[in-house]
């Protein structure tokens, strides 16, 4: 390269303004690109909210329902349930859900809008897998003192009646509980919270 | 020879001449192959390399043909499978290829890597080689888990699910980043279709461009060998190693030879044993993928699990993902962590064997492990090796300076 009379401060500049005005342009270039990998319209709109009737739920018994492809489950409590509740708070890892994910309503010992229904995300907070429902009181191979609850098959973490992990258990928190409100009694709106926020 | 013959020959020869003249094809032959000396003392353990290149080559072709059959959509990549597997014309021995070349590929590139732990390969000046060996291996780890989702079985889901999820615990930016790879709330079809698109175009792409940097790597420095010394060093009065040999004929015949035997036991497996007990393709996997129910027992295909069993032998999940992660980047640094003077095992003191023998049987147990159940007891044995298989690297740092090595001979020992 002749590098008579060249400017060399000019050569410089050139380089570098050209250099920065082709990174922003790949810059911005890559936005519709990373953008592309957003979820599309179409599963978004398939993600809006699910009506539930739970009035014809007896005590213990799990309704699983879909939403935005996530496995809601919808738990009717009965009172004895509720009751054995506080008992498992000192084996809790996270018994005031103050580490967990939950609408602000859902943050109660119960963990729901109202006690009787639980309305939880069943997937584990470990890795996604689905704890099984074990509402039977009484010893269990892996809880001597189990007061019922959830059993996570992938990797044995467990939770009690209202979603709360246990100590000592891979999951790191409470099962999440989604956006929920009741458009009428017993009928269920998931995806909406009660002020209308979803 | 008649006239008529060497006219013809001659007539080859101008034409040769002519591409030789715009493309250098017999430089570019003589400086790879002919004119490319390696150490003429290779044993078992150089196989490893060009039968993983033939491999690659294999998964490719199979791979093209695959794709004339199998579609890419949630609603019809189980049946689209199946039908491959029953109704396409030999279709049945082109899918179970490219499952068993899967994890054929695996076998080959942890014997290969083990190879150079044994012979220090990665020592200068070959680090680069290694670090681009450790991109394949990276990139190979995302093309295989992508190729894994693409049946969309059970095993395909729920693995994509705890995989993904992975990326979850990286505080504050989790649940959008996964949300962004997977294009959806969930595990989808814009899921399954976009780990097709990156599994036929876009990994492939970049694994023969490291590939190819990796060889470009290896011709620049030459093979390392089992005595770990630099043949370069001793150059006889025609310029070329004393203990040296050209790549062809000599090597080429030699891993002939190896592909001959390794296709022997590939064709074994292939026709007898592709699922291998569930090894290379899980029982999960021949249900089609239902987001409503988890298996019983997740687990990643075997050559996954070394690092699933660290990931689980953490209580916490974020520092389980860090753990996992670091067990597999620490490879990169592999070249500077080894500070021994001497590269080959076979010149160094039993600190070296020790080391390299407890790390082969943590990696093992890990990866057996990482299949259990996971008991209590499997827990601990989990910790265990998870603290065996760093404490390599960090004994390996501390030990390699001082370590007590043997006289290395001038010349190679065979």
């Amino acid at each position: 390269m002749p590098t008579d009379g060249v400017n060399n401060g000019r050569r410089r500049f050139l380089v570098a303004t050209t250099s920065v005005v082709g990174a922003v342009g790949v810059g911005f270039a890559a936005v519709p690109f990373i953008k592309s990998w957003e979820p599309s319209a179409r599963a978004q709109a398939v993600g809006a909210p699910v009506q539930v009737y739970v009035g014809a739920l007896e005590p213990n018994q799990l309704l699983k329902v879909q939403w935005r492809g996530q496995t809601i489950g919808i738990l009717r409590r009965s009172e004895e349930t509720l009751a054995l509740l506080p008992e498992n708070d000192s084996h809790l890892r996270d018994p005031e859900s103050l580490e967990s994910d939950q609408p602000p309503f859902a943050e109660n010992e119960w963990r729901a809008l109202k006690e009787k229904y639980l309305v939880v995300n069943m997937h584990c907070t470990h890795l996604g897998c689905i704890p099984q429902l074990m509402p039977q009181v009484g010893p269990q191979p892996f809880d001597e003192n189990w007061h019922g609850g959830f059993f996570c098959p992938c990797h044995k973490s467990r939770f009690d009646m209202a979603g709360r992990v246990y100590k000592g258990v891979p999951a790191p928190t409470n099962l999440r509980i989604p956006p929920y409100s009741y458009i009428e009694q017993e009928t269920v709106l998931i995806g909406v919270n009660p002020e209308g926020a979803a | 020879m008649a006239k008529p013959a060497s006219a013809l020959a001659k007539r080859a020869d101008e034409l040769f001449n002519w591409f030789d003249k715009r493309l250098p094809v017999s430089a570019f032959w003589k400086a790879t192959m002919t004119g490319y000396y390696a150490p003429k003392n290779f044993n078992f353990w150089y196989y490893m390399g060009s039968l993983a290149l033939l491999v690659l080559v294999m998964q490719i072709v199979t791979g093209i043909f695959l794709t004339m059959n199998y579609k890419p959509s949630a609603a019809e990549a189980f049946a689209s499978v199946e039908y491959i597997m029953r109704d396409v014309e030999w279709g049945w021995l082109i899918r179970y290829m490219h499952s068993t070349g899967a994890s054929f590929f695996f076998i080959l590139v942890y014997l290969h890597m083990f190879r150079s732990l044994l012979y220090g390969s990665h020592k200068k000046p070959r680090e680069l080689l290694w670090v681009f060996g450790v991109l394949i291996y990276l990139t190979l780890m995302a093309e295989a888990f992508m190729g894994y989702v693409l049946p969309w079985g059970q095993m395909s889901y729920w693995g994509a699910q705890v995989i993904i999820n992975l990326f979850g615990a990286i505080p504050s930016i989790g649940e959008p980043l996964t949300e962004w790879i997977r294009g959806d709330y969930f595990i989808s079809d814009a899921t399954l279709n976009r780990f097709f698109a990156l599994h036929v175009i876009a990994l492939p792409l970049v694994l023969l461009g490291l590939v190819l940097m990796h060889l470009v790597a290896l011709r620049e420095n030459g093979s390392n060998n089992p005595d770990g010394i630099e043949i370069k060093a001793n150059k006889g009065e025609d310029g070329h190693p004393v203990d040296g040999i050209p790549f062809h004929p000599y090597y080429t015949v030699k891993d002939i030879f190896g592909v001959s035997m390794f296709l022997l036991i590939f064709a074994f497996i292939l026709f007898f044993w592709p699922e291998a007990g569930g090894l290379f393709l899980e029982h999960d996997n021949f249900v089609p993928a239902n987001p409503l129910v988890t298996p019983e027992h997740i687990k990643p295909v075997w050559y996954f699990t070394p690092y699933y069993a660290i990931l689980k032998a953490v209580p916490d999940k974020l520092m389980g993902v860090i753990l996992m992660g670091c067990s597999v980047m620490i490879l990169f640094f592999l070249p500077w962590l080894d500070r021994s003077p001497v590269k080959s095992i076979r010149y160094r003191g039993m600190w070296y064997k020790i080391l390299v023998f407890m790390f082969a049987i943590a990696f093992i147990r890990l990866g057996m492990l990482g299949m259990a159940a996971g008991t209590p007891a499997e827990t601990i044995e989990m910790r265990i090796w998870t603290f065996v298989y760093f404490a390599f690297f960090i004994l390996l740092f501390f030990l390699s300076p001082g370590g007590k090595t043997k006289p290395v001979p001038d010349r190679l020992t065979h």
